[in-house]
């Protein structure tokens, strides 16, 4: 179905003979096909921002709808990593928690140290790299189940940050740290600000887009659709999956910059994230098992999942029934795509 | 329970045959001493109870040197009494893992069977019992709907019960803000009661585990669950009715979530919107089930290995609240326990690969 399983892992055949590429089609082609292949989502997210443009017209003017590129910025970049993780046949359950220690541990070390943005934003990208390393390695190594892995993961972030804070976050994130997630920059021809946010989300956007046409995204597919037959083939099936929990620790780090400067320090900045996360890969159209979708569609599950949020914050659908909303809508959705992929056969 | 935990490593070749392979080979080798090898089979089936065993004397050895007493007979009820409300959920997540599925949706249905319970209660020993079965039957009917969307719908187990889970949370924070209804005394009393240092609800604990567990080794539904679990098209192909039994194991994990939350709610007297979500039962008991031996794909397992972790979970707690360990500390080492012992499963079961390839072999 995708380019990834049709496509032979590159280098030489066992016969030493080089495969003949076939003829690539237009770039346009391409990205048609990849379009009309995961349509379903885009039309959704279509007909999602068109609906809230007729409840708020607002939306259509640049700054509403950068408004809500930088609410969503934060799920994209979660939906992101949390995709190459699920590509690859795994679950990773940590990153909210890791949101949550990112948050609380900059406000922390800049309470101490408010001059030392820079190096608190590196700190926290460490610790989740380093969150991701240690995934990736249980779930390799140890061959523990990844939801098993991350699942532990989580008590183990959740407890020991609060742990280490006595159960209450302190200290505050300062005005340099916070500017990720809710400055700007100004006077951007034919905007008013251009946020920060979105630009961190396009970049990591575009960023996953060439790791997925690279050959590290052909054996995150490979590994993810049939892992045996990836590794016979010579794909370091382990490094690869460890890469994909490490990418999705370190951006889930960069969520939690992006949320701590969008919405300040709180316990609960992460709490549910590593579901709302899955549930957009899901929406995307992503296959939980691996080896399909797109990470385009994928963060257009995160921005259809928080365009249904605003949507339903429009309408005035009470906070308590958004959550039944959502979780109609993620069954129906899965259960068509589940449909639309028996179709296909 | 006590029969289950004996049922478990005396179980028949014929019920061992079915999950676990590693059994059959240990009779092989015990032949030599046939009580060593069959005593070691035992521990070998379910090592969450050899465990159980070793964490009770490290606890009872730390906990005495710190000053306390751990077998004293409130410690004790504080133990069996933890144990309940998990225990309870975790056997039914142990069904629906066993079929390869599983149930996200639990803690909050534990919630609004507390609710429905003691709501339609609403202090009258008069209904009772038509509380009983109306909760139960909520839970039935959650369990069905989880069913038929994860066989008929074809959607992943893991996004149907997450979306179930959203519904009910839904529902709950739409009707409910506060504490609802009150519960009888009489059923107040049943989550009070002791005999000795031993509360009455462990036995609904035991019953439970119990029945199921004895469906699932002794009734041909309970193959059927081991099968469809281990391979879902071999059953297919082998004639089962494989939707069929993926249902019934997701309606009977509801309804152990149902009985759980009647329970909490004789603990505290009425229904609560936040009781199943604070539990966290829904990840626990998961963890419960895995750290009992289950494999998390389904097909390899079985309730005593549940209980048995139960009962582990439970001592830590009480030994890490006697040693006034800080609550957030405790969740982090619980963390490590759960990954620690899932990595010695899996590690284990490699040995045993390696050991069956090498006989094939020669």
């Amino acid at each position: 179905m995708t380019d990834a399983t049709l496509t032979p892992p590159t280098g030489p055949t066992p016969a030493g003979d080089v495969v003949e590429a076939p003829p690539r089609p237009s770039l346009a082609a391409r990205a048609w096909r990849s379009v009309a292949r995961s349509a379903p989502i885009f039309a959704v997210l279509a007909v999602l921002l068109v609906w809230i443009a007729v409840e708020n017209p607002n939306f259509t003017e640049p700054p509403g709808f950068l408004a809500f590129l930088k609410r969503a910025a934060p799920l994209a970049v979660l939906a992101a990593g949390q995709y190459f993780v699920i590509v690859t046949g795994e679950f990773d359950l940590s990153v909210g928690s890791l949101v949550t220690v990112t948050v609380v541990v900059a406000a922390q070390v800049l309470a101490d140290n408010p001059d030392s943005t820079l190096p608190v934003i590196a700190l926290v990208l460490l610790i989740g790299v380093a969150v991701g390393i240690v995934n990736g390695l249980i779930t390799t190594r140890l061959q523990v189940p990844s939801f098993i892995t991350t699942l532990g993961m989580l008590l183990i972030l959740d407890g020991a940050v609060f742990y280490w804070t006595d159960g209450a976050p302190k200290g505050s994130l300062t005005e340099d740290f916070r500017t990720l997630g809710r400055g700007g920059v100004d006077d951007v021809p034919g905007l008013e600000q251009l946020p920060w946010s979105v630009v961190v989300f396009l970049a990591v956007g575009v960023g996953a887009v060439l790791l997925m046409r690279a050959n590290l995204g052909k054996q995150f597919m490979a590994v993810g659709d049939n892992d045996r037959a990836a590794g016979l083939s010579g794909v370091p099936v382990a490094r690869v999956r460890t890469i994909a929990f490490v990418l999705s620790g370190g951006l889930a780090a960069v969520a939690g910059i992006l949320l701590g400067g969008f919405a300040g320090v709180s316990a609960q900045v992460g709490d549910g994230l590593e579901f709302q996360a899955i549930t957009a890969v899901v929406l995307g159209g992503v296959v939980l098992g691996g080896g399909r979708g797109s990470v385009v569609a994928a963060i257009a599950g995160a921005l259809t999942l928080e365009a249904l949020f605003t949507l339903l914050n429009l309408l005035g659908v009470s906070g308590a029934l958004e959550d039944t909303v959502e979780g109609v809508i993620i069954i129906a959705a899965v259960a068509f795509a589940a449909f639309r992929l028996r179709s296909d056969r | 329970m006590s029969d289950t935990v004996r049922d478990a490593p005396t179980g028949s070749p014929s019920s061992n045959g079915l999950e676990d392979p590693g059994a059959r080979s240990g009779a092989t080798r015990g032949r030599a001493s046939a009580i060593v090898g069959r005593t070691r089979d035992a521990f070998a089936a379910t090592p969450i109870w050899a465990a159980l065993v070793g964490i009770v004397g490290i606890g009872w050895v730390v906990v005495t040197l710190d000053g306390g007493t751990f077998f004293a007979s409130g410690n004790l009820t504080n133990i069996l009494q933890r144990s309940v409300a998990l225990g309870i959920v975790a056997v039914g997540q142990t069904v629906a893992i066993l079929a390869g599925s599983l149930d996200l949706s639990v803690s909050y249905l534990i919630s609004l069977a507390s609710l429905v319970g003691a709501e339609t209660m609403d202090g009258r020993e008069s209904m009772l019992v038509p509380a009983i079965l109306l909760t139960l039957a909520v839970g039935a009917a959650v369990g069905l709907a989880n069913g038929l969307v994860v066989t008929k719908l074809r959607v992943n187990p893991f996004i149907a019960t997450l979306g179930m889970a959203l519904i009910l949370r839904g529902y709950i924070e739409n009707n409910y803000d506060r504490p609802t209804g009150s519960v009888p005394e009489s059923w107040e009393s049943f989550g009070y009661t002791r005999m000795g240092p031993i509360p009455v609800s462990i036995f609904l604990f035991a019953g439970v585990a119990l029945i199921v567990g004895t469906t699932l080794r002794r009734t041909r539904f309970g193959y059927h669950v081991y099968a469809v679990g281990g391979d879902e098209q071999v059953s297919v192909l082998s004639g089962l009715r494989t939707h069929r039994v993926v249902i019934a194991a997701h309606v009977i994990c509801s309804v152990c979530a149902a009985l759980t939350g009647l329970f909490l709610a004789s603990r505290l007297g009425s229904g609560t919107p936040r009781v199943g979500t604070d539990g966290g039962y829904d990840l626990e008991s998961i963890a419960a089930v895995v750290l009992g031996g289950t494999a998390l794909a389904g097909g390899r397992g079985r309730v005593a290995g549940t209980v048995g972790a139960v009962l582990v979970l439970a001592v830590l707690d009480n030994v890490f609240n006697q040693l006034e360990l800080d609550p957030f500390l405790k969740q982090a080492v619980r963390g490590v326990v759960i990954i620690a012992a899932v990595a010695v499963y899996a590690q284990r079961r490699k040995g045993r690969q390696q050991v069956a390839t090498g006989t094939a072999a020669a």
